[in-house]
């Protein structure tokens, strides 16, 4: 029997049939359409954001914080261009996220009409593909393509573009039985031999390094990890979209590399000869200088995408491979190494890691006129919450703090923007990710400037049952770029000074959300704010903890240095000599 | 640097022209040449492109374009084993004075006049891009005033086609 029914109709029941338990968006115009029938959707729940960036960051929060693909959606023109940041933030995170918006009638498009914007040539560089689609019957089958490119190889945004008239034609539903896309192969499992070859450079290296980064999260291959890394004895690093990949208690975690990353996992980077990058792709936010970038470890580089190995630093081994296949695979290559007696002894490795972990540990100091450490909100944050909890950050200086301080355990539980550092990111990123896990506790910890330019989202959160916690981490201040300012700009503080200490009351601006707010500005009440939160369970928390602005994120790689010139506080440098050849 | 002719099989899509030339400029890579055309196989373009770039700028830009959904295959087309043409038409000044030598030229090239003026002729040539830079450097001297080229289109020597070539995927396992 063929049933006909309109474009709308036809999408509403393709995200059924795609099994999408959530939309987040805004009606308009050109998508109405669809919002009618989706009134009457019965699994298919649609939550109503106030910006449609919100609605991108939320479907970013979700299928970060779940593993699914987060959907938002937005009508055509303004709505369509305002969900770019977020989509151009999944590219870079490689976050499965399908956007779908409205476009004016195809006989409009090209006429400058009311709320038209190509959103199709606009999102070409910053979604992994895009359809713009203008006859209902094409609708079922970019769904499914759109879900299917989202969610595998490597993830990222897909946006399907529909214009109103194929939204309002009628045309015969068929959901596609099979997928056809002869230009996407990618390539899941490993070469048998390049395995080997893997397994034979890991058990001869003297000083190797796990690389690890957000791909271990995305294909879940954190126990695989674990396995292998138990099994070789070797040192892990977790960049800042892998934190929680590997549990930080772990005494092999040397922590996170990078221009903020702990001396350890910085040392162990450039002293290595051998790095096992992970899924990880040679950002320049771990290298530093590249130039100057572990300079004398050989690479083996294992990642989904082809065009990530060899793209910043050779890869002496290149393996293309779904990374969770690989450490699969790699766990009996190197068995059956250690087996035939093959095994360098890492002993004077640990040795010299142990001597730079406890010479140089994750630290700060409290600040002398009795003013609230924002490093020590995070870190007792992290303590009452604990590594069950999902933390969502802002970006700056809290983002940085929350990675260091808080503990991760579990995969999953850090979202972050990474790659694009969109401010904003982590009320709407909150509020998706408690969507996708109802059962968590969820923080947002965001700074006093991320915050006022995404926090209407809270009203989302109150009105839909969506308890989010907030740790407002109010330096009154831009606080990363106050800090270059400090370090760079010979403490010139040009605009970034925002008042947001008396400018606006956040406490009310809670109250007036329906949000519960707390104020706290001295250490003695951070505890008891945090443990109240938790118990709080109707209604979103804000707490607005008024922090000292003059706290600075250490270590440091200066932009444009090189790691070995990374300082652990202003002007002191680790010395590296000890045990290096 | 060096100058690589790539082929470069696509599906037919609205769109798939600009996903190509888009992503050319927005990794920083110059395109020297582009040609367009359809294919023996329905739904299926060919485009050609010349690019200067060196080795390690060649295999990622190759990498990202096969990262394309739309893109099918991608085969380097090297000088020694491909022909590679171009089409030009030239406007060059030729009065009752000059016009027997500029047709002299235009026989030693083995190219066609296809318009005649009583001040100009116009040139068809098709040829190597050495060819026809060596072929306007010798008319230059009688007064270009127009030229139009075609870009470069290049085929594979001997009797295998594109098709039986190595798929884009196989050289992901390096």
């Amino acid at each position: 029997m063929s049933q006909h029914i309109t474009g709308a109709e036809s999408l509403v029941k393709s995200l059924e049939h795609a099994d999408v338990e959530v939309v987040f968006g805004i009606p308009g115009g050109a998508i109405l359409p669809v919002y009618d029938p989706l009134m009457d959707s019965p699994s298919v729940r649609h939550i109503l954001v106030r910006h449609e960036q919100g609605a991108g960051h939320a479907a970013e929060g979700y299928a970060a914080a779940s593993n699914r693909v987060g959907v938002c959606m937005a009508t055509s023109g303004p709505g369509a261009t305002n969900l770019v940041t977020p989509i151009a933030d999944a590219h870079m995170d490689s976050v499965p996220m399908v956007a779908i918006t409205g476009q004016v009638p195809s006989a409009f498009i090209g006429s400058d009409a009311f709320q038209e914007a190509d959103i199709r040539g606009i999102t070409m560089p910053i979604t992994k593909h895009n359809y713009l689609v203008t006859r209902a019957e094409d609708i079922p089958r970019a769904i499914k393509e759109a879900f299917h490119l989202a969610s595998t190889g490597r993830p990222g945004p897909v946006l399907v573009d529909i214009t109103k008239d194929a939204l309002q034609a009628s045309a015969e539903f068929v959901w596609p039985s099979h997928i056809d896309l002869p230009g996407y192969k990618p390539t899941t499992k490993p070469h048998g031999r390049q395995i080997k070859e893997a397994a034979r450079m890991i058990v001869d290296a003297h000083r190797p390094v796990f690389y690890v980064g957000g791909g271990v999260i995305r294909s879940q291959a954190h126990k695989e990890l674990r396995q292998l890394a138990e099994l070789t004895g070797i040192p892990v690093v977790t960049t800042l979209m892998a934190r929680g990949a590997f549990p930080d208690s772990h005494p092999q975690h040397m922590g996170m590399p990078g221009m903020h990353g702990t001396v350890g996992a910085v040392g162990a980077l450039q002293k290595a000869d051998l790095l096992i990058v992970l899924g990880a792709r040679f950002d320049d936010r771990v290298t530093g200088k590249l130039e100057s970038f572990s300079p004398k470890s050989k690479v083996i580089h294992i990642d989904i995408d082809p065009a990530e190995i060899g793209k910043n630093r050779y890869a002496d081994i290149p393996i293309v491979s779904d990374v969770r296949e690989a450490i699969a695979q790699l766990v009996p290559a190197v068995t059956a190494e250690f087996d035939a007696g093959n095994r360098a002894d890492l002993t004077a490795w640990w040795i010299t890691l142990n001597h730079w972990r406890e010479t140089y540990p994750l630290g700060y100091d409290q600040p002398q006129d009795g003013t609230l450490s924002p490093q020590y909100v995070i870190e007792r944050l992290g303590k009452i919450a604990g590594p069950e909890a999902i933390y969502a950050a802002g970006v700056g200086q809290h983002q940085m703090w929350a990675a260091q301080f808080i503990g991760y355990e579990n995969p999953n539980t850090w979202l972050n923007s990474g790659g694009l550092g969109t401010m904003g990111y982590s009320i709407p990123a909150a509020m998706g990710a408690k969507v996708g896990a109802p059962d968590k506790t969820v923080w947002a910890i965001d700074g006093d400037g991320c915050f006022q330019m995404t926090n209407q989202e809270l009203a989302t959160c109150t009105i839909n049952d969506i308890p989010i916690k907030v740790a407002l981490i109010n330096n009154a201040s831009l606080g990363m770029v106050r800090q270059w300012q400090n370090l760079f700009y010979n403490e010139r503080y040009s605009n970034t000074d925002l008042h947001s200490h008396s400018v606006p009351d956040f406490v009310k601006l809670a109250d007036a959300y329906g949000c519960h707010g707390i104020r706290v500005s001295t250490a003695e009440e951070v505890d008891k704010a945090i443990e109240r939160s938790m118990e709080i369970n109707d209604a979103p928390v804000v707490i607005d903890f008024q922090v000292h602005r003059d706290a600075m994120v250490w270590p440091m790689v200066a932009a444009g240095t090189g790691n070995d010139e990374i300082q652990f506080a202003r002007d002191l440098a680790p010395q590296w000599e000890r045990g290096d050849d | 640097m060096a100058r690589h002719t790539l082929s470069i099989l696509v599906q037919d899509q609205p769109g798939v022209l600009a996903r190509i030339s888009a992503l050319f400029s927005r990794r920083g890579y110059n395109i020297e040449s582009l040609a367009v055309g359809t294919t023996e196989t329905e739904g299926v373009s060919r485009m050609t492109v010349v690019v200067n770039v060196d080795q390690h700028a060649l295999e990622q830009v190759t990498k990202q374009l096969n990262k394309l959904i739309n893109v099918l295959k991608i085969v380097e087309l090297d000088d020694s084993t491909a022909i590679a043409r171009e089409l030009m038409l030239i406007k060059v000044k030729a009065d009752d004075h000059s016009r027997t030598k500029v047709l002299e030229l235009v026989e030693l090239f083995r190219a066609k006049v296809v318009d005649v003026s009583g001040d100009a002729v116009t040139i068809e040539a098709t040829g190597s891009i050495d060819k026809l830079e060596a072929f306007l450097n010798v008319l230059a001297p009688h007064g270009i005033k127009e030229i139009v080229q075609s870009g470069v289109v290049a085929l594979a020597r001997g009797g295998r086609s594109i098709a039986d070539r190595s798929n884009k995927n196989s050289e992901r396992s390096i």
